[in-house]
């Protein structure tokens, strides 16, 4: 029954996904994970801007700039756990070894992990933002096309480091796991989310602008606040994307062809 | 089964394989070779590189150094189109928990790009008296029943080559034994041939054609379980076993 073998099978992609969705689907504590925790930091940074809006005349002028960080925010946050979470999954339920024998490629992992990251962030940021509309009157697609780009950008970064947290769980087992809940906070003062890039120290202005998250969130508040749109902070976004997406991909197979040299692949569980 | 692409006897060939974990050598020059359509089994006290060797046959370890031939192609260059026709299984690797039988195994049939995957699940669930546990969790079976479930999940793709470690380990002498009489009867009607480590010497005596004895990752002597009882002066190859794990020589 031997099948013809093809380098890239969409196939396989979708088997890889498919596992996961039949977990989805058997388990609704999962699902409402998803949706919960957007949900509850939408809510509470509505308050929040319900509050400054009587408060301050910068938030009056626009009240979706909080809101916005917040969801957006939960982009890369989600996008970065989306793909940590899938992975880890595989680890915990000690599945890698019959995963790889079988004849999936990493690289078509690493795809099913990016597209098992999107569809956990469609659900968890959508139910957050439909949520928003009767709660606050607040519609983040009035946003309308550059919401895409802002998207796009914040959840490749998000996959980005969500790869490299993978890899490294891989390499060091799962005493490495809560790497994957802590890392992105790190960057996170420096995604100038809630405060222009200048609020910062001078020394680490280059750092952020080196994230495109910084980009993201300036051309977000340009746009909230001056209805234009900053397309060069779009261009800057996606182009370092490119380059992180890249390495996050490289670390990650770099880890996994680690991970056969040392036989962790057979290894690795709870 | 397709034909095989070269014309050899050999289903394995492994020459000079070394697998050193930093400065611990788990396999230490090891040479053997595995008719086709046989069975061979690797035995060896616990350490003795059978795993290893395994993990390396299936591309999951990568080797220190030498060659490993499959099918007559080899296997570090040629890993994912190999990989289509061998299979594997073993009780130390789990399959996810929370999954049925039969989403583990519609998974792992899309991962082989099985053509009419439904029907091939039906047909080896009523092989394997799985048909009634189809939509039960994995995580829910017994251990009998999930060594089923992975024996299946194994022969999903026909392979012509199945590695096992430990098939029957915890299992009951029926279940057992019916596992290795299904073994038995995919090996005569697919002319598959398989490697299986195993430490219940009575099943390595009633299925294995040819034994490798294998101490500290090298091979310490090989042939018929007949040949070895005979060589040592033994009445069964459980006491060859334990001979070769005391470092006894044979007669």
């Amino acid at each position: 029954m031997a099948v013809q073998d093809v380098h890239f099978s969409v196939r396989r992609i979708g088997a890889v996904a498919l596992r996961h969705l039949y977990l989805m689907q058997s388990s609704w504590p999962r699902v409402v994970e998803m949706v919960y925790w957007p949900t509850v930091q939408m809510i509470l940074w509505g308050f929040i801007t319900l509050f400054l809006q009587n408060n301050s005349s910068f938030i009056a002028q626009a009240s979706g700039v909080l809101l916005s960080g917040v969801l957006l925010w939960d982009v890369l946050f989600r996008g970065q756990l989306g793909i940590a979470l899938v992975f880890m999954e595989e680890m915990w339920s000690r599945n890698l070894g019959h995963l790889f024998v079988s004849p999936l490629r990493p690289y078509e992992m690493v795809a099913s992990l990016l597209l098992m990251s999107l569809i956990r962030t469609l659900i968890g940021i959508g139910g957050a933002t439909l949520i928003a509309i009767p709660l606050f009157h607040y519609n983040i697609y009035d946003i309308g096309l550059p919401l895409i780009a802002f998207f796009l950008n914040l959840i490749i970064m998000g996959w980005a480091i969500g790869l490299i947290v993978s890899g490294i769980v891989l390499r060091y087992g799962m005493g490495a796991e809560s790497i994957a809940w802590v890392s992105v906070f790190a960057i996170q003062p420096l995604c100038a989310i809630y405060y222009p890039v200048a609020i910062l120290p001078s020394w680490l202005q280059p750092i952020a602008w080196a994230l495109p998250a910084s980009h993201v969130f300036e051309g977000m508040r340009e746009l909230l606040l001056h209805h234009t749109l900053n397309t060069a902070h779009m261009q800057w976004a996606a182009l370092l994307n490119v380059l992180y997406l890249g390495i996050g991909i490289a670390i990650f197979l770099g880890y996994f062809h680690t991970a056969r040299k040392k036989g962790l692949l057979l290894q690795v569980g709870e | 089964m397709t034909t095989p692409l070269v014309a050899d006897d050999h289903v394995i060939e492994v020459t000079g394989l070394y697998k050193y974990f930093d400065q611990v050598c788990a396999v230490n020059n090891l040479s053997f070779k595995a008719r086709r359509g046989t069975t061979t089994a690797l035995l060896g006290g616990n350490g003795a590189g059978k795993t290893t060797t395994i993990a390396m046959l299936l591309g999951l370890l990568l080797p220190t150094s030498g060659q490993i031939r499959i099918l007559g192609e080899n296997m570090l260059q040629h890993r994912y189109r190999l990989l289509h026709r061998m299979n594997f299984s073993s009780p130390y690797v789990d399959l996810p928990q929370r999954l049925t039988i039969r989403q583990n195994l519609t998974v792992y049939g899309h991962l082989y790009r099985l053509p009419k995957l439904k029907q091939r699940i039906e047909e080896l669930a009523e092989a394997l008296n799985l048909s009634k546990l189809l939509d039960r969790k994995y995580g829910q079976l017994s251990a009998g029943q999930k060594t089923r479930v992975s024996l299946a999940k194994a022969l999903l793709n026909e392979p012509e080559l199945l590695l096992m470690d430990e098939p029957t380990a915890s299992l009951d002498p029926d279940t057992a034994d019916s596992i290795r009489t299904y073994l038995e009867q995919y090996q005569q009607r697919t002319g598959a041939s398989i490697l299986l480590a195993s430490h219940n010497m009575a099943e390595v005596e009633r299925m294995a054609g040819e034994v490798i004895m294998l101490r500290q990752g090298q091979v310490v002597n090989s042939g018929s379980p007949q040949d070895l009882i005979a060589e040592y002066g033994r009445n069964n190859l459980e006491e060859v076993f334990i001979d070769i794990a005391r470092h006894k020589e044979s007669n």
